[in-house]
């Protein structure tokens, strides 16, 4: 089994949370303890959530995505949100999170999953 | 009409199982040649359902998480996901988008995400026996290899 993994990259006040293998309900605790402990530290002002290594997401995805967003939002800062596959992009058009993060459209060298 | 192959599975219920069920189940269901997206949808479609029984069904406790999957000549899977859980008191309102009793990180979406990615769901529960959903999805059968 594929556990989630975050490699977290700072640059100046952007920190970029790249995530890899399958997000859900399991491996989204992980991930999530591990972002805002380096955001609550680093207090960035911009975080990007980039899903490109991410092969697989259920509503789990969702909720860490509303999670950080209202922690960027307690600390001023915003949340982008980039690289994810359409089946993702289809979960996300459901939630109406779209409203709240900023989506970037990146290019997945990587289509395990879709 | 008879199923051309079944399976059953059953396991406790500890989250470290979600990606095990959805692997297994789409694993069998690689039977009927689906496509990539198919899968995608079905694995969802398992995940959030066994995640359910997880966080609700057997939310103090662990349980035994029972899954079958019916597979027929037409290319429809039936997917039934059951627990013995505390059951659901009101199952139109946990079906309504947003809605949740799993706390702060759960979007409230497992419901509305089965629903949209397979072609029929069906949900009965009884409260302190238990919850059972079927999932229904028609595979598209491609020509018959020579």
């Amino acid at each position: 089994m594929d556990n989630g993994t975050v490699r977290l990259i700072l640059q100046d006040e952007e920190l970029t949370a790249v995530l890899s293998g399958e997000i859900d309900h399991h491996t989204a605790q992980g991930m999530r303890e591990e972002i805002d402990f380096t955001v609550h530290q680093s207090k960035p002002s911009r975080l990007i959530l980039s899903f490109e290594n991410v092969g697989f997401m259920d509503s789990a995805g969702i909720g860490l995505i509303i999670g950080r967003y209202k922690l960027m939002e307690s600390l001023g800062g915003e949340l982008i949100v980039s690289h994810l596959s359409p089946k993702m992009e289809q979960i996300v058009s459901l939630s109406g999170v779209g409203k709240l993060a900023k989506i970037e459209k990146g290019v997945r060298t990587n289509e395990a999953n879709e | 009409m008879k199923p051309m192959n079944e399976m059953n599975l059953s396991f406790f219920s500890y989250s470290a199982n979600e990606g095990f069920a959805r692997a297994t189940v789409s694993a069998f269901v690689a039977q009927l040649d689906p496509t990539v997206g198919e899968v995608a949808d079905i694995k969802t479609a398992v995940s959030e359902a066994v995640t359910n029984c997880i966080i609700h069904g057997y939310r103090d406790e662990i349980g035994i998480i029972y899954i079958s999957v019916k597979i027929f000549e037409n290319g429809k899977v039936v997917i039934r996901v059951r627990d013995k859980g505390c059951g659901i008191e009101d199952v139109e309102k946990a079906k309504e988008p947003l809605y949740t009793t799993g706390g702060q990180e759960r979007a409230g979406l497992g419901f509305m995400v089965m629903e949209s990615f397979m072609d029929h769901m069906k949900v009965t529960s009884k409260v302190g026996k238990g919850t059972v959903v079927v999932l229904q999805k028609e595979i598209e059968r491609k020509q018959a290899k020579a």
